[in-house]
């Protein structure tokens, strides 16, 4: 069996595509974090539990209303997008006026009830949810045999980046969206009826969320503490590649995750740490993150 | 009645937090009109404009445009109503081109220039229109603050010392773009310090003081006014 430095090809590209599916997850997590945080100045708390709300919708969807994998892709992420406008407009948009810990502090206190109720109702442990039957198996590469489903989620989220980043780069809409991240004031002294594009800025990320959250269940199990498992993490990504940073955001989110596959290779004791050492070292060399702007 | 103001401010007061600084403003502006005010730094003139626009919200008194109340409306809703607004600081968008920023303000009504008319207008920004906005110089980014709102259709537009900080031959440039915005009937509020800009193409000139409007007189009495002035405004 071929090895290099010592470890065998297999583990190692296994580890790499492990690390590549997490990274998927961080990208899409971290790019609806710093889509929020950037316009909205709102440090969204509720992330995890927006992720887990999108698998619990696939899950009970399914359950409840026999409704399958493909069309919980489209509706989870429009119910969690509604559920976070209605939170929006009734909760978050009062704070805009004062110091963004409240922000923080509210979205933090409602990742919690959500948590709490989800795990009251349905208890820690965490629910199977089957792969679609089209995206079950394995296809060999030659070098490595891949699930098609682990496959399918890393060729999805990249579409659903790059999807997302030409939204925010080259329509009308990003442009309203990048302008008012600058000066939301003169915007909406433009015209742009600024307080809606806040709403359908969460309303977004939060999808976001949701759609990462029903590409996650047949992977990671629904449990109402997936979110919080990774939130943390996702944070990490967010600051490394600098806060409100989309474009950091993609591509610190696929780069750690890698990162984080090898560590596990080469020297597994560190691979719960790796990102947070990362971080680290970026804060002290780069404060405003890789691809951020210096303020 | 054809001779009702277009703009039209009666009482306004306004305040910065607890600082009161407009103090009972009267202002009127006919269609067509170039309207300049002048004033000492922090006599209210920003302060007017943006209490106009509703930047500033904390107000009170009448401000109608065509008879409709402005003071009421949301922020997006004023500029909606027909006015365009170029702040002081210009406010061009670092992450967006000039293209961008000067595709960013929605249309409000007909009428406004097209396109191609901006870019025959600033030939400058035709040819750097996919740079980033604010790699522009000060002078193109002005051009580019005002030729923004032209494409809008706005019916009058508020300017905010649009000459400051610029290179006198850039200032000859945009005093020929207001005075062929005016050809085309375009309404102008104008703050300026810039008296021999503002000679060229103000109507009429209000004066203002610690935020209230001391005295308002045509533009063609400036040079006879000049000692009053120099004494009002300290230069």
């Amino acid at each position: 069996m071929s090895t290099i430095f010592g470890i065998p090809t297999p583990a190692l590209y296994g580890q790499i595509l492990i690390g590549l599916i997490n990274g998927s997850f961080y990208a899409m997590l971290s790019l609806g974090l710093a889509v929020i945080f950037g316009l909205l100045r709102v440090i969204n708390f509720a992330h995890g539990a927006q992720y887990m709300l999108g698998a619990f919708a696939a899950y009970l969807l399914l359950n409840w209303l026999g409704i399958n994998y493909w069309l919980a892709l489209v509706l989870a992420p429009l119910v969690v997008g509604a559920v976070a406008v209605v939170i929006e407009r009734t909760m978050l948009s009062r704070l805009y006026g004062v110091d963004h810990l409240y922000g923080l502090l509210l979205t933090f206190g409602l990742a919690l009830i959500l948590e709490g109720a989800f795990r009251y109702w349905f208890g820690a442990a965490g629910q199977p949810y089957a792969a679609p039957s089209q995206l079950t198996g394995a296809v060999n590469l030659g070098f490595m045999f891949m699930p098609i489903y682990r496959g399918w989620v890393v060729i999805a989220s990249l579409v659903v980046c790059i999807g997302t980043w030409l939204l925010i780069e080259k329509t009308r809409l990003g442009a309203y969206l990048r302008a008012a991240t600058e000066n939301a004031t003169l915007v909406q002294a433009f015209g742009v009826n600024v307080p809606l594009l806040l709403t359908l800025t969460y309303g977004l990320g939060a999808a976001l969320a949701a759609l990462a959250g029903v590409l996650a269940a047949p992977i990671y199990q629904v449990s109402p503490l997936m979110g919080s498992n990774l939130i943390i993490i996702v944070f990490a990504v967010v600051v490394v590649g600098g806060m409100g940073s989309i474009l950091g955001a993609i591509v610190t989110g696929y780069v750690l995750g890698v990162l984080e596959g090898l560590t596990k290779v080469f020297y597994p004791e560190a691979s719960s740490i790796v990102i947070f050492v990362v971080m680290a070292i970026v804060l002290l060399v780069r404060p405003a993150g890789l691809f951020g702007r210096e303020e | 009645m054809s001779n009702a103001p277009l703009l039209e401010v009666r009482g306004l007061n306004a305040w910065y937090g607890e600082s009161h600084v407009l103090h009972g403003v009267d202002l009127d502006i006919r269609e067509g009109e170039t309207v300049t005010l002048l004033g000492r730094n922090g006599a209210g003139k920003t302060t007017t404009l943006r209490a106009i626009m509703g930047i500033l919200r904390h107000r009170e008194g009448v401000i109608r445009l065509r008879g409709k109340d402005l003071l009421s409306l949301p922020l997006h809703k004023v500029a909606q109503a027909g006015i365009g607004y170029v702040p002081e600081e210009r406010g061009i968008f670092a992450s967006l081109s000039v293209s961008e920023n000067l595709m960013l303000p929605p249309t409000v009504s007909d009428g406004g220039m097209s396109v191609e008319e901006i870019y025959t207008l600033f030939p400058n920004l035709h040819e750097r229109r996919s740079s980033q906005g604010t790699k522009l110089s000060g002078g193109e980014q002005q051009m580019l603050a005002i030729a923004r709102v032209l494409r809008t259709g706005a019916k009058i537009i508020l300017l905010d010392e649009p000459t400051e900080g610029l290179a006198p031959v850039i200032v000859q440039r945009i005093g020929d773009v207001l005075v062929a915005l005016k050809k085309r009937g375009m309404t102008i509020l104008l703050v300026e310090q810039n008296f021999r800009f503002a000679k060229k193409v103000a109507d009429r000139f209000y004066l203002m003081e610690d935020g209230r409007m001391v005295n308002s007189f045509p533009g063609h009495e400036l040079d006879a006014r000049m000692d009053e002035l120099h004494e009002v405004l300290g230069v």
